[in-house]
């Protein structure tokens, strides 16, 4: 379909307010959070319904234009980067609150509100909705969904996917199916939820999700504890863990974290080497309790100085030191790039350690800043992009942090999701036997790959052909390109 | 029409390949050969092999569950995972345990026992021959899932064969993991149809140091239902809240762990909470088990045994709908489950299958109609071949289609038995 056609089709259903075209104003929309890719895409829509969406889809699929959702382009893999010659569906205007649903403890809401909305809609009443990742403030629930987020407070309370009862979604032919159990828990049939969920966009458009909320805790308790080093604060960690404490919580942060954060949202943070930070909630007594046996565990691994939350002001700023971590890097260093992988717990050590090599053999600093009680890392590698071959340098640096991970039994994502960034290492962590039989799911939902293609899977297998061993892609066999 | 399956053919696969035994039918259903592969290359090969003569693969753990689901379409070979049964690798530090899909499961909670560890999983008490494959591929889960949900939560990696003999994996041994599609958990529930689950990765939660039951007395619905409200909307954090339902006792009780401290302060609050309600009182371990005949119905008895599932907070409206269907028609049911995520297991008894037959059909009805849904779990073929195990599928029907048909075009795999009949 001509653009200009294509333009008119689309203004047809979202009237001209729904539609962008003029390239200054596509440009808005090149990237998401992770900004060294760009690509503008060919036209942006802005549907206001599930209807909308519906009709936007059908018009892909019969003209067989990739199209790619977004939310409010928080991610930080590029999976919500446009596709070149695509339509970018952008959700920001389905943003209702559709039911709130206290007395089942649940509630309905279209992709684009804001995940922060959804606790504040229901803080009143004294329930939350747990899934808290730092984006929390501007990531929109469609987009969670999308990447399976998770936050500080999953070690506890698990990820988007165990938070979310039901979706409502479009697929790559215009189908509306609902899937999960929507009120009521458990309908019979595949995990189709469980499968969407984390999918990166690329199995459909959710229109509609149904979320499950929680009763606020009766008591919170965070302290922070400074060490000399990462390893008596892994220490500490592994001494909480082997306790049978399950905390809300538990952050790290090395010395140059904790150093640009004092320059930039200043939290009076001790200077330390490794500082933890270590959240319990739950039943009073139940947390007063076990408040104490962390206390004396961070004693016992050596801790300088802890630090007890006394008010509700001073875990905010407990919180925003460690959140502001990422931001704050900008005062130490022009560019950075944040790694995102996991290893187990027990490997943390050896990892951390090796990561600390790395740095050194690559010439660029690494910042760490982590979700510890999970294993799931954040290592900032540091470079400046003005001066000739760091950016590369940094990228090399940062694929070796992730082989790294993957050497000690971890994986190549913990929460920002492939994208276009990871897609490159998945042959690293998955044989293509395991990525074919990811795209035998992708075939069922959306047999011509028009939905948010060219993210998560390297070279995927097209739906047409036949089952059988795997061949190699044209372009690679004739020498053009190489596959990671 | 009876296949002549080539039995030597398998036999240069695998070594145990043996006759099937009345005892191995599903569902009245008659195998041929019961094989029992002890590697995932195996089970590639008896998949394959199946594929190439045409016949059909139900693969079998410790049998406990075989009666769930439609009757099959057919079953010539029985795949038993039960050689594959070890625990592949258990690091308590991680918090992450790694399992052959035909490990026991209690022989698996038993180790993790040791390390103070558990997968936060109580499927029946009964079920002491489940395997960690068939809780997995029926997505079973027990009071427990109030607090930490059901299988497909826990399951954080899974390696599959596919009906085209592929050997896949999906997650891995870390928590937190967003590398790829969750396979996992789509085979998670799946009962069999997608491929053949050998492997079967956990998160890992530390056993709670002290546990005790506060239980209330109740004698209506609304009764129940607000017991269960007032604890489900509490601050009290319980693992379970259930309900029990039969002739003679009527509770709804909560499971409260946590260390010893905690647990009083809960119990306090519990009973505090209750006792406008009824009268309340504290169960040990061993009264707990002895409140019968409430553990789930598992069929045991022959009787037909429905899962039904609303909106939590009509608990009242479900125990009525369930209770109303039976009374009416002189069956005998009793009632259990998961209050607070809206679960009713029950055991349906009586001579009529008639009756039976409508009773299940009328609560059905009216569950679909507001939301919900009632699947058989286990009932006798003759009432099989009247009600369909699943009930209705919602507008989803078509995608599961098209899963099924790229995971297994062929129909190898447990044909006839899941949703709409695939």
């Amino acid at each position: 379909m001509e653009r200009e056609k294509l333009i008119k089709a689309m203004e047809g259903i979202l009237g001209e307010r729904g539609v962008i075209h003029e390239r200054e104003q596509l440009r808005t929309y090149e990237c998401d959070g992770l900004m060294n890719y760009r690509v503008i895409p060919d036209l942006v829509v802005l549907p206001e319904s599930a209807e909308d969406v519906q009709r936007i889809v059908r018009i892909c699929h019969e003209e067989g234009i990739p199209f790619v959702a977004r939310g409010s382009g928080t991610g930080l893999s590029g999976g919500a980067l446009p596709v070149e010659s695509g339509l970018l569906i952008v959700m920001s205007r389905m943003r209702r609150i559709i039911e709130v649903d206290l007395e089942n403890m649940r509630m309905v809401v279209e992709p684009g509100v804001i995940n922060l909305h959804v606790s504040n809609e229901v803080a009143h009443e004294n329930y939350y909705y747990a899934p808290d990742p730092a984006s929390q403030s501007v990531s929109s629930i469609g987009g969670n969904l999308a990447e399976n987020s998770g936050g500080v407070h999953c070690l506890k309370y698990g990820f988007t996917t165990n938070h979310v009862m039901a979706a409502e979604i479009v697929l790559a032919d215009g189908e509306i199916v609902n899937v999960g159990g929507g009120k009521a828990n458990d309908a019979p049939g595949y995990e189709l939820l469980g499968a969407f969920v984390g999918s990166e966009g690329t199995l459909g458009i959710a229109t509609k999700v149904t979320l499950k909320l929680m009763k606020k805790p009766e008591s919170v308790r965070t302290l922070l504890a400074a060490f000399g080093d990462l390893e008596e604060a892994g220490e500490a960690v592994s001494g909480i863990i082997g306790a049978g404490i399950v905390p809300a919580a538990i952050e790290m942060m090395d010395s140059q974290t904790v150093a640009a954060v004092e320059k930039t949202v200043k939290p009076g943070f001790p200077q330390a080497e490794a500082i933890l930070i270590v959240e319990l909630d739950g039943p009073q007594a139940e947390v007063d309790s076990q408040f104490q046996r962390v206390y004396d565990v961070c004693e016992t691994a050596k801790a300088s100085e802890i630090r007890i939350a006394e008010s509700d002001e001073q875990r905010a700023l407990f919180w925003k030191g460690r959140k502001a971590a990422f931001a704050a890097m900008g005062s130490v260093a022009n560019d950075y790039y944040v790694q995102d992988s996991v290893v187990p717990r027990t490997e943390l050590s050896k990892v951390l350690k090796r990561i600390g090599e790395l740095s050194e053999e690559h010439g660029l600093q690494v910042a760490n800043v982590f979700h510890a009680g999970d294993g799931n890392l954040h290592p900032l590698v540091l470079y400046n992009n003005e001066n000739e071959g760091e950016g590369e340098r940094a990228e090399a640096l940062a694929g070796d942090i992730v082989f790294a991970c993957l050497e000690h039994g971890g994986s190549l994502t913990g929460e920002h999701g492939i994208g276009l960034d990871k897609k490159k290492y998945m042959p690293k962590m998955f044989t293509e036997d395991d990525m074919n039989t990811m795209q035998l799911l992708r075939c069922a939902f959306d047999p011509h790959h028009l939905c948010n293609p060219g993210k998560v899977f390297p070279t995927p297998r097209l739906c047409g052909e036949r089952p059988g061993p795997w061949k190699m892609h044209p372009i690679q066999k004739a020498g053009l390109a190489e596959m990671f | 029409m009876e296949t002549k399956l080539n039995v030597q053919g398998l036999e240069g696969i695998v070594e145990n390949v043996t006759e099937a035994t009345g005892a191995d039918a599903i569902d009245g259903v008659q195998p041929q050969v019961v094989v029992e592969p002890e590697t995932a290359e195996q089970v590639a090969e008896i998949l394959k092999f199946a594929r190439s003569e045409g016949v059909s693969v139900a693969t079998r753990g410790g049998g406990t569950k075989q009666g769930w689901g439609n009757i099959p379409a057919a079953a010539e070979i029985v795949l038993s995972t039960e050689r594959m049964n070890g625990i592949i690798e258990h690091e308590p530090g991680d918090q992450v345990v790694r399992v052959q899909a035909g490990a026991k499961f209690s022989y698996v909670q038993q180790s993790l026992f040791r390390a103070n560890q558990m997968i936060a999983l109580d499927p029946s008490s009964k079920l002491k021959e489940a395997t960690v494959g068939g809780v997995v591929a029926t997505n079973d889960s027990g009071p427990r899932r109030y607090k930490y949900n059901t299988t497909r939560d826990l399951i954080i990696g899974a390696k599959v064969v596919l009906a085209d003999g592929t050997i896949a994996k999906s997650g891995g041994k870390v928590v937190k993991n967003v590398a790829g599609y969750d396979l996992g958990k789509l085979f998670t529930g799946s009962l069999g149809t997608l491929g053949v689950i050998v492997e079967a990765n956990f998160r890992l939660h530390p056993l709670p140091e002290a546990a005790r039951t506060v239980a209330v007395e109740v004698e209506t619905p609304q009764q129940a239902k607000a017991a269960m409200m007032a604890l489900w909307h509490s601050q009290v954090e319980a693992s379970a809240i259930e309900l029990h339902w039969g002739a003679e006792k009527k509770l709804v009780s909560a499971l409260l762990e946590s260390i010893p401290e905690g647990v009083e302060a809960k119990e306090e609050q519990a009973h505090v909470m209750l006792k406008s309600i009824g009268e309340v009182r504290s169960l040990n371990d061993e009264e707990y088990d002895e409140l019968g005949p409430y553990p789930r119905p598992d069929g045991s008895g022959g009787e037909v045994v429905v899962k039904a599932a609303l909106p939590p907070a009509e608990l009242d409206g479900l125990i009525e709908v369930l209770t109303n269907a039976t009374d009416r028609r002189g069956i005998t049911a009793n009632l259990r489950g998961h209050a607070a995520t809206g679960i009713i297991f029950s055991g349906f008894s009586g001579n009529d299958e008639d009756a039976l037959v409508e009773a299940v059909e009328e609560a059905r009805e009216i569950i679909v109609r507001r939301g919900g849904s009632l699947v058989v779990r286990e009932a006798p073929a003759s009432f099989k071949r009247r009600v369909d195990a699943w009930g209705p599928a919602g507008d989803y029907m078509e995608l599961t289609k098209r899963v099924k048909e790229k995971f297994d075009a062929a129909g190898t795999l447990n044909p006839g038995r899941f949703l709409g009949g695939i």
